[in-house]
């Protein structure tokens, strides 16, 4: 594939707003107002100096208002972006080099995710101090603490580890 | 497949569940062919929340064993005051013991303990969560007096925060059961069980009620669970519901000769004291079980040779 990332959507007027990036990936087609919670799922913060672009609530053929998450000089992985679906299950992955997209994917969703959402519910092993990593089994609808067994269909995000 | 800790009934399959019973029976007919089989294995007792019943069972049964047990005390005089992790205790307590018993008020305990440990854990109760060996007590009790297949049951209470009721429920569904649970819409079922009791039995054995009244004459067994005063914002509140889900004999006139009711413990004033001298009165012999059920599955868990189950696991 070397079809410009840009341009793979009709969205032409959107790359006024997000700059082309050289190597890295693109995420794109993800809910409008998800991105910050894209950044806090995958731990992208900034900190270790990453570049990050992100565009938000712009015009989409697909999902009329998308937010698009540009991260320079990292290429993720299926395994760290599957964990997106949960808040972004129409993102697609877009892996550049050199300018061109060379990996274009889908997310999809896995079966369990470690460490990355905390229990909401407060009578649950995992909100005290003990050294245990939290894990969500991933249902069709949702996802399912698998110490107290807590199900949650609605807000996601809310429930990311920052 | 074999387990080597008992953390819900849901990991239990009806061969695992008639294998336990059977063996229950066993030893209750005749405790003296097991009464040296443990001689020398020691129990670990981590009781993070008052218990009669469920403690002193599990100490009886160890010791008609031939083993003994140690025994962590209460919270307040161990070094959980001083803040050490779950993790961290059953860690060193395993250093001194053969298998560990654990109950705590966080749901999801037991599992997380087992992920530190390798000696046997069972889950003596964990939040809101699981209670196991109190439902495998419970299975010997009903199957002893009404049968565990054809089985229409209600149960009764506290739904939403009993955990007796959740491992029951989860067990039953192994069988050919018809379960109706009866209780105020604020202390229901928690909606993940109800899903899980959707999927491991499509739906067809499990209703939902808020009165009795209408299901009493078709029951076999009624399972009574004690309503919490502190569930509720104020005792006006308390006594309105908890008055409505209370049986006395002119309750039972309705019902079949042959019910069994059956209750936990402790108990406060759901079933009066008055039904206690009828055959319908199945919650002391229930109680009486845990020594013979524990027996049966300590042995399981802790025999090279047998261990617990030969069913799925999930």
């Amino acid at each position: 594939m070397s079809d410009d990332h840009d341009h793979h959507d009709g969205d032409d007027d959107h790359e006024l707003r997000v700059s082309k990036i050289r190597d890295g990936t693109v995420i794109d087609h993800v809910h409008g107002g998800q991105a910050l919670n894209v950044l806090a799922i995958l731990g992208i913060d900034g900190s270790n100096g990453e570049e990050v672009s992100v565009g938000m609530n712009v015009p989409s053929d697909r999902l009329a208002r998308k937010d698009i998450v540009k991260v320079e000089g990292r290429e993720l992985s299926q395994d760290e972006v599957d964990v997106l679906s949960l808040i972004a299950p129409d993102a697609t992955i877009n892996i550049v080099r050199d300018y061109d997209v060379v990996e274009k994917h889908r997310v999809e969703r896995p079966d369990v995710v470690e460490g990355v959402l905390s229990c909401p519910n407060a009578g649950c092993i995992t909100t005290g101090d003990e050294p245990v990593t939290s894990r969500f089994s991933v249902l069709e609808d949702g996802v399912r603490c698998s110490y107290c067994e807590t199900i949650v269909r609605d807000e996601i995000a809310d429930l990311i580890d920052t | 497949m074999r387990h080597d800790h008992l953390i819900t009934s849901k990991q239990l399959s009806r061969g695992d569940i008639e294998t336990v019973l059977d063996y229950a029976a066993e030893i209750d007919a005749d405790p003296s062919t097991v009464a040296d089989r443990h001689a020398g294995t020691l129990l670990g007792l981590l009781f993070f929340e008052p218990s009669t019943r469920t403690k002193m069972s599990f100490e009886t049964a160890m010791k008609r064993l031939g083993g003994d047990v140690v025994d962590m005390g209460s919270v307040e005089s161990s070094s959980v005051t001083k803040g050490e992790t779950l993790a961290d205790t059953v860690r060193v307590i395993e250093g001194y013991t053969d298998a560990l018993v654990l109950r705590h008020p966080k749901q999801g305990a037991a599992t997380m303990a087992s992920e530190f440990v390798d000696v046997p854990l069972v889950n003596a109760g964990d939040g809101a969560g699981h209670h196991p060996t109190q439902t495998m007590l419970d299975l010997y009790t009903i199957r002893e007096n009404a049968g565990l297949d054809d089985l229409t049951i209600g149960i009764m209470g506290d739904l939403k925060y009993g955990r007796t009721v959740h491992s029951l429920a989860y067990a039953l569904t192994n069988f050919d059961t018809r379960q109706h649970f009866i209780s105020p819409e604020s202390l229901q079922l928690p909606r993940e069980v109800v899903y899980d009791l959707h999927q491991r039995q499509d739906g067809t054995g499990i209703k939902e009620h808020d009165s009795l009244e209408d299901v009493l004459p078709s029951l076999d067994v009624l399972y009574v669970t004690r309503i919490q005063r502190e569930r509720f914002p104020d005792e006006n509140e308390y006594q309105k519901v908890a008055g409505e889900y209370q049986i006395d004999a002119a309750t039972l006139e309705a019902a079949s000769d042959d019910l069994t009711v059956m209750h936990p413990l402790p108990r406060v004033d759901e079933i009066a004291p008055e039904i206690d001298e009828t055959d319908h009165a199945a919650y002391f012999e229930q109680a009486h079980n845990g020594v013979p059920v524990r027996m049966a599955l300590l042995d399981l868990l802790l025999s090279d040779d047998r261990g617990l189950g030969g069913g799925s696991d999930e």
